[in-house]
């Protein structure tokens, strides 16, 4: 069982590299009136957001032609097996982490290479999700995928840990809780940090940048509407990242080592993003700051999660550092 | 949404000439409230706790700072100094988030202020031109006028005004709510943090199994502690343990799979408690921490006197190898001179313990953590063990100065004994290794902030749900047409919200006279 999860890993990354590619020939084949008119459907909606009553009084709402994708051209064509090729990733992915439970007679969430797989793949399903309700943004998909290779890459070379038991720490119902929470919300942060780039790209685009990154811009969506799918996200994943990280990993902490909160370096780093995500969310809900800079904060906390999910095992030891690495 | 921006910016300026010493509290009160600054003070904090997992801290592990002392002399007193060492405790740590909490209070409090009055006031007047509201639409057949569509809203719970020929409805107060609610329990959680940390108390301590190696609950008997400022060392409950059974299961890697403490409290029933499940008592909790073996060495000295001492060795790793040393200040007593301490013939022993050891030499490392095959490996001592120089030292170890001056002196070979043995020193005296007892690390610990914390956590939660789900939203009707046949409408979300569209057509449906 433990091999056919490392089996399913292998072919996981590959499918992840397919649609890498898929997407990539989507970029290469697809002229940029068509993605750039899909990607102006969100902008009714968008006056509502654009905060207080006289803003939104004043604007007439604007025309907006209904301009789904067009089913026709090669690019579609690629695009749409992109997405196919990702759901089929997905299920690898997940295959790799029933087999992997299954191995190990337990939640696979007993290591950094467990955990690392399981963040990647809520954010995976998250993605797929996401797009079954905005097909428009489905030219982010390349980022998705590139990111799910690094990850499950870095997971599988520098991760790797056999299969193992628990160790009796982690005997606790409060763990399935704790890390359940922490999983989902990470992998949610982590793919949230995808609309936000491209944001900050797409908006630097149409403030007049036009060096690289700002060059892809009008190969994403509108800025408002990437802007909303990152609050969307972020707003989603917080307080599942406050009850997961913030509630029931002290609970679970005060069970097994006595007390609730202490300072490890993995509690360290759960504060700091929390602090840095309740700093995004503060900044955009203050008309004075500019979104840009709101967003600057949401890649800040995505960096403090990549700090705690990597770093923070790698460079420090703790109670947290179970299981091999 | 946009509350707390609105106060700080259209607050007038008085108009008579004020204070200057007021006005300048009054704008720095102002700026200290304002988001930005929030925002700033959230900013800084997370950036001061960054220190707080790059280097060792006391409060989580003093030995890594002290390690960090010999290896980096220069840098350390100055890193101490600032208060690198116990981040979370120094002053401009607690000054960020003090200063956070004073802008906290001086934001919401205003905020709850107003939220009470537009709880309790009226939804506002109509927009003159409902046509340039986000959503809009004309009802050809309405239910009736200006009372049935205020009924009609009602019973979809907004909160409704009619006035003249018009109804303004709102509804989703409950995001404010729950945002109030979340900041306040933000409060609570760092008044329980507090609370805790002045009236709470930790001690830890090695337990030998055996009645007579019971531990009671008083600071004397710690081998470590530390007491909240609030905390007397009186205050402590009245309670005795004794570890009456320690069990431990291993995989065949040697990894721990299960951990089982039984203890004796007081003179009550046998109680089991283990990782993840510590036992609770009143006003105390027992967690356990760790465990390992303490060889009971008897000692036969050259006049025939006999002791024996139960020594706990620490564990040096996952295999349970353990070190310690069993200590015997009072042999090689003569009895012949009056009892007189002879403090150059203590006997003291270093140890290595290894619960499996392994089929052929070197015995350096158990290779099982259970005991499957113990060993113990001996190293006697005999001269001055400088128990008596005042210097309080550790009971795992010997004197490294005595040893060096030449004042303690190696007697003889190592030798290892297997349960039962006894190895025979030059003067005549012997050692045997009788056997082993477990022991438990505990830590014991009191908390009386947690419940406070843990509730002000869950409230917050409870609130920060309702604030990023809820949507304030705003409807207005107005009868245009004498009569009832003609009434124009329209919606205004005051939130990120994309299902309004929606929601403002079913209200439409629902207003409109069924045919
Ligand atoms: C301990 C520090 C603080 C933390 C952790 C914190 C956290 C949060 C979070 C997570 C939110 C978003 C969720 C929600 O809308 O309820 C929020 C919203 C908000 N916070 Fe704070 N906050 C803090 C301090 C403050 C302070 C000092 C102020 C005032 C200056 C403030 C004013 C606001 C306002 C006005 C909102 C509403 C935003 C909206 O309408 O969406 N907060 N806060």
């Amino acid at each position: 069982m433990s091999a056919l999860s490392d089996q399913l890993l292998v072919v996981a990354i590959l499918s992840y590299v397919a649609a890498m590619v898929c997407h990539a020939a989507e970029y290469a084949f697809g002229n940029r009136s068509h993605i750039g008119r899909a990607a102006t459907r969100p902008a009714r909606e968008l006056v509502a957001v654009g905060a207080g009553s006289t803003a939104a009084a004043d604007a007439p709402p604007p025309v907006v032609e209904e301009a789904a994708p067009s089913g026709r051209g090669r690019a579609a064509l690629a695009g749409k097996a992109a997405v196919a090729v990702t759901a089929l990733a997905a299920l690898l992915h997940l295959g790799t982490l029933v087999t992997r439970g299954i191995a190990a007679e337990r939640m696979p969430w007993g290591n950094m290479y467990e955990f690392v797989l399981s963040v990647t793949f809520v954010g995976s399903a998250a993605w797929l999700v996401v797009l079954s309700r905005r097909p428009a943004i489905r030219h982010l998909g390349l980022f998705v995928a590139t990111a799910m290779v690094l990850l499950l890459g870095l997971a599988g070379m520098v991760l790797y840990t056999d299969v193992a038991p628990l160790v009796p720490a982690l005997k606790s119902a409060w763990f399935v809780v704790h890390v359940s929470a922490a999983v989902l919300s990470s992998g949610i942060f982590l793919l949230g940090f995808v609309p936000a780039a491209m944001f900050l790209i797409r908006s630097g685009y149409d403030r007049g940048k036009r060096s690289f990154p700002y060059s892809l811009g009008p190969r994403v969506p509108e800025a408002a509407s990437l802007d909303r799918l990152t609050f969307r996200l972020h707003a989603f994943a917080f307080p599942i990242w406050t009850f997961g990280a913030l509630i029931a990993g002290p609970i679970w902490a005060e069970a097994a080592w006595g007390r609730y909160w202490g300072w490890d370096p993995k509690e360290v780093w759960a504060f700091i993003s929390w602090i840095v995500y309740a700093g995004y969310l503060h900044a955009r809900a203050t008309p004075s700051v500019k979104r840009t800079t709101a967003t600057w904060i949401a890649v800040i906390g995505w960096l403090t999660m990549l700090m705690n999910l990597f770093g923070v095992n790698i460079f420090f030891t703790g109670l947290h550092s179970y299981g091999g690495l | 949404m946009v509350v707390t921006e609105d106060r700080t910016s259209t607050a007038a300026p008085s108009p008579r000439r004020t204070n200057p010493v007021l006005a300048l509290l009054r704008n720095s009160w102002r700026q200290l409230t304002s988001m930005r600054t929030a925002l700033m003070l959230l900013f800084l904090l997370a950036v001061a706790a960054i220190p707080g997992s790059v280097l060792p801290q006391r409060g989580v592990n003093a030995d890594d700072v002290d390690r960090y002392f010999v290896e980096h002399p220069d840098l350390a007193p100055i890193l101490d100094r600032l208060g690198m060492f116990e981040v979370f405790a120094s002053v401009w740590f607690s000054a960020i988030y003090l200063l956070l909490f004073t802008s906290l209070v001086g934001c919401v409090v205003p905020r709850l202020a107003d939220h009470w009055r537009a709880m309790r006031s009226a939804p506002p007047n109509a927009p003159a031109r409902l046509d340039r509201l986000p959503q809009h639409a004309t009802v050809e057949d309405p239910v009736g006028g200006v009372e049935e569509i205020g009924a009609a809203l009602r019973k979809r719970r907004w909160r409704v005004a009619v006035r003249g020929d018009t109804v303004s409805a709102e509804k989703g107060y409950l995001k404010e709510t729950g945002n109030l609610l979340f900041h306040f329990a933000l409060l609570a959680v760092l008044a329980g943090v507090g609370f805790g940390s002045w009236y709470g108390w930790h001690g830890n301590r090695l337990l030998v199994a055996g009645p007579d190696t019971a531990f009671c609950n008083t600071l004397q008997q710690f081998d470590e502690s530390g007491l909240g400022p609030r905390v007397d060392a009186a205050d402590l409950p009245r309670f005795c343990l004794e570890l009456t059974d320690f069990k431990a299961d291993f995989l065949a890697s040697g990894q721990p799979s299960s951990f089982k403490a039984t203890v004796r409290v007081d003179d009550g029933p046998a109680r089991d408690f283990s990782v993840n499940s510590p036992l609770r008592l009143d006003g105390a909790n027992v967690y356990l921490l760790g465990h390992g073996y303490a060889p009971v060495i008897r000692y036969t000295d050259r006049y025939g006197q006999a002791q024996t001492t139960v020594a706990p060795f620490l564990t040096v790793d996952g295999m349970l190898t353990s070190e310690g040393v069993a200590a015997f200040p009072d042999a090689n007593v003569d009895p012949k001179a009056g009892g007189a301490r002879d403090p150059n013939a203590q006997v003291a022993f270093e140890g290595l313990y290894l619960p499996t050891a392994p089929d052929q030499p070197p015995y350096t490392r158990s290779v099982f953590p259970a005991e499957r095959s113990p060993a113990l490996m001996l190293f006697a001592y005999r001269g001055n063990l400088g128990l008596d120089a005042g210097i309080p030292g550790s009971v795992y170890r010997l004197d490294q100065r005595q040893v060096d001056s030449g004042r303690l002196k190696r007697v003889g070979e190592a030798t290892l004994l297997r349960v039962g043995e006894k190895m025979t020193l030059d003067d005549g005296s012997s050692v045997e290794f009788l056997g082993t007892r477990q022991y438990a690390t505990l830590s014991v610990r009191y908390d009386p902030g947690e419940k406070i914390a843990l509730g002000g956590a869950a409230v917050g939660l409870l609130g920060l749900l309702l604030s990023l789900t809820g949507r304030r939203r705003r409807v207005f009707f107005r009868v245009t047409t004498s009569g009832s046949s003609l009434v124009e409408a329209g919606g205004l979300p005051r939130t990120d919200y994309s299902g309004f569209a929606e929601e403002f057509k079913q209200i439409i449906e629902s207003v409109e006279k069924k045919r």
